[in-house]
């Protein structure tokens, strides 16, 4: 049971990163690749309807995760402490950047919220980059399973890490690409003329940083945490995750240059999902390493009682099917290109 | 350790508290929308249409801003409360994740619809989608207030072998008899907040001479909803809350009444100064026996005091905890008074025309955020010492890991970003009030890209 609610999360939090993961990055390329005031405004509707909605997942897979996992939640949440409240910081000011602009017609008010969104988009990627990196880097849990992280300390991987170091500071990095280029696939799928053409240069920029950070991380994962390879080894279907990383990465390559702007999204949305799913799989069933072994959490030493669980499965079942039809009819709702004659933003 | 205690408690208590000043229109006004629309479609009456609009658009930028503050708050159980979600998580993680799961997807889906779909939609699905922003509203805070109820009153749990709650029943759980009633009167609260509102801003346009069509609908539908709610509050909804709490929170009740000494025949006290010191009230008002009255129904009963508790179980803060619970009651009689009055008038069909009952309802929008603000103070301060109501204390449930440096500094954080969140709230209401029912409805739809481009 406690396995099952691992790969729910799991799931959940893949689905957060593709979905606002293109917002991110539409955010990220905003103020260069949007240069008029008519195409920042649609580049904020081709989000506009959706990016709420898309954030949810975030919030919705850390109530699952508490619900399912409290004892993770308890010692991770107050473990990233300071992470977690400049996230917080930072969805907010994403939050009005978007909503608040429309309200004004003033060139010097669009502009400051323009600002606030692009930035706080940017930020977001790389603590969320730098979150996931923290996670399988491992922190100092010790037998309280407790543990708390300041923001950075020497940047080495020593026995008293801050949330960055040089590693995490790699995966924020590599976050960072990937969701820029996710979001500019997403511009170029929603929009056309100039704002589309530059959302692909983005994209075709951002390949062989991304292609060379995947590649960089990976090798420094596996020299800092050998042991991610033991499931790996165990379990034969692990092969499928760098077989569509890798073709993936390819597809992208491919796609973008030839306008093929939704296979390149597609392919984008599998190389996040692919990405996470393997650290899922290397990870699993430790949900939070620690530095020392000893300490690590795992879905066994953090899940709640299996009554709570089972009764969980059965509304939380329910609730995705209607989920999934809500964000079937939005996102039919709100298809193709953006028209840009209605609508806020 | 006493320090990071209490920067904890101020930290979940400010952005709380900044948070539910926004949610509480968000409920009130789903609910009055949806009225307006309704009978809109009944009548078809452009003027109920475009009154839905000027509302929804208030209601856009109230949501925005509840969605933000509402946020931290989920993350905060975790960051600054890791002791008590660890102890309690196995019982209220599954509320906390209901809501995401079924009230926060319906939201975020409809309300985009609802705010920049009228066109797109037919009139019914519009009203539907209104309808289920409603409904997303309301459910959200019936989850919320059955994870608080559980904290007042713990039912449907066992205690593990770790000495952590878990889930026993479901239905116990989340049919808590103190969340009926709770939620029955925090959503009166909540309703209460959006018919002033929207009755202050009708009485800001007939006082001004604008608008008043649109003015004279928002009186009327914001009068008879604050009428109706303001009696609801008090009775039954407040009536059954107090009896609740004289009955599993015999503590909280006396602190709440000021009432040191346990007595037959206690009084009410209506205005007076707790002096925690020598026991007793300074400068009483009170009703002789009324308290006995209105707890047990009898002018005789013997109402514990305070004196029938070990110190140690007393609520902590007891005259900020008495002066929250008056200040609540206090407006809370005042809301019916002002409607009774402004009811009678609309009723003789003299509202309208009444500048200084107009005066009145225009002023009186700023009172029931205090008063939803005092109640859940008085809850939640009441409460206490007890973080779980008998089961955990709340000095056993925050993050031993984050020291009082860096919860001060997110709380400084949270002040300055909250601040400039509560100007630009005040800033952008003004403007759409200030444009009115019918400019509002153009600056919207009308943004055509080919005008504005550079």
């Amino acid at each position: 049971m406690a396995s099952l609610w691992f790969w729910i999360i799991a799931a959940m939090i893949t689905t957060y990163v593709v979905l606002d993961g293109f917002d991110l990055g539409a955010g990220a390329i905003y103020l260069i690749a949007a240069k008029t005031n008519g195409e920042r405004r649609r580049v904020l509707r081709a989000i506009g309807p959706v990016w709420d909605g898309n954030e949810v997942w975030l919030l919705a897979a850390g109530g699952t995760l508490y619900f399912a996992f409290p004892q993770l939640y308890a010692s991770s949440f107050s473990g990233f402490y300071l992470p977690l409240m400049i996230v917080l910081w930072l969805l907010i000011l994403r939050g009005i950047g978007i909503e608040f602009r429309a309200h004004i017609e003033n060139r010097i008010w669009q502009t400051f919220f323009d600002v606030v969104f692009s930035i706080s988009s940017i930020l977001l990627s790389v603590f969320f980059g730098a979150a996931l990196g923290n996670v399988v880097r491992g922190v100092p849990l010790d037998s309280s399973g407790y543990f708390f992280e300041p923001l950075w300390t020497d940047f080495k991987l020593g026995p008293h890490t801050g949330i960055l170091d040089w590693y995490t500071v790699l995966t924020g990095m590599l976050a960072l690409v990937t969701l820029t280029a996710h979001g500019s696939y997403y511009v170029a799928l929603k929009t056309d003329e100039d704002l589309g053409r530059r959302a692909r240069g983005f994209a075709l920029l951002c390949w062989p940083a991304q292609f060379f950070l995947t590649f960089s991380t990976l090798v420094a994962t596996y020299f800092i945490r050998p042991e991610i390879m033991a499931n790996y080894a165990k379990h034969k279907i692990g092969i499928l995750v760098p077989i569509v990383v890798i073709a993936s990465l390819a597809v992208m390559l491919w796609a973008n240059p030839k306008g093929k702007e939704k296979l390149a999204f597609v392919a984008s949305s599998l190389y996040i999902t692919a990405m996470l799913a393997g650290a899922a799989f290397a990870l699993y069933p430790v949900v939070l390493p620690a530095r020392d072994h000893q300490y690590d959490l795992t879905i066994y030493n953090t899940a709640a009682g299996a009554h709570g669980l089972r009764v969980g499965l059965a509304w939380w079942t329910f609730a995705a099917v209607l989920v999934v039809g809500y964000f079937v009819f939005v996102y039919r709702m709100f298809r193709g290109k953006v028209q840009v004659e209605e609508g806020h933003y | 350790m006493e320090s990071a205690l209490l920067i904890h408690r101020l930290h979940f208590a400010f952005t709380a508290t900044f948070h539910y000043l926004f949610p509480q229109l968000t409920m009130g006004l789903a609910l009055l929308i949806v009225v307006l629309k309704t009978i809109g479609l009944r009548r078809n009456d452009p003027v109920y249409h475009e009154a839905a609009r000027f509302w929804g658009r208030i209601f856009g930028i109230n949501f925005a801003l509840g969605v933000v503050t509402g946020i931290p708050m989920e993350f905060q159980f975790g960051t600054n409360w890791s002791h008590f979600s660890r102890f309690a998580g196995g019982v209220i993680g599954q509320t906390l994740a209901m809501e995401g799961m079924f009230a926060f997807f319906l939201e975020s889906s409809l309300l985009g619809l609802f705010l920049f779909g009228e066109k797109r939609l037919s009139p019914k699905a519009h009203w539907l989608s209104a309808f289920a922003v409603f409904v997303g509203s309301w459910l959200s805070g019936y989850f919320i207030i059955a994870t608080d109820a559980f904290m007042q009153h713990p039912v449907g749990y066992y205690k593990a072998a770790d000495g952590s709650l878990q889930l026993a029943s479901f239905w116990d759980f989340v049919l808590n008899p103190w969340a009926g009633w709770q939620f029955a009167h925090n959503m009166c609260g909540a309703a209460i907040t959006g018919a002033f509102v929207m009755t202050s801003v009708g009485a800001f346009y007939l006082l001004s001479g604008k608008w008043t069509t649109h003015a004279r609908v928002f009186v009327k539908a914001g009068v008879i909803a604050g009428f109706v709610f303001s009696i609801l509050q008090i009775f039954p909804t407040g009536d059954r809350q107090g009896k609740m709490v004289t009955e599993l929170q015999p503590a909280t009740l006396a602190a709440m009444e000021g009432l040191f000494h346990g007595q037959p025949g206690a009084p009410l006290v209506i205005v007076g100064q707790p002096n925690e010191q020598q026991g007793k009230i300074d400068n009483p008002i009170e009703v002789p026996k009324m308290l006995s009255m209105l707890t047990y129904r009898r002018w005789s009963a013997h109402v514990r005091g305070l004196d029938s508790f070990p110190r140690q179980d007393w609520p902590g803060n007891i005259p900020l905890l008495y002066y929250s619970y008056h200040i609540m009651v206090g407006l809370g009689t005042f809301f019916v008074a002002i409607m009774v009055v402004a009811m009678f008038l609309l009723w003789r069909g003299r509202l309208y025309s009444a500048r200084w009952m107009l005066w009145i309802l225009m002023l009186a929008a700023p009172f029931p955020y205090i008063a939803n603000t005092a109640g859940w103070m008085t809850a939640e301060l009441g409460r206490q010492p007890w973080l779980v109501y008998g089961l955990m204390r709340t000095e056993d449930g925050y993050s031993r890991t984050v020291s009082a440096g860096n919860g001060m500094f997110t709380l400084l954080g949270f002040m300055g970003i909250y601040t400039v969140l509560g100007i630009l709230f005040l800033f952008l209401s003004w403007r759409e009030i200030e444009h009115g029912p019918l400019a509002g409805n153009e600056s919207m739809s009308n943004l055509h890209p080919a005008t504005e481009a550079r």
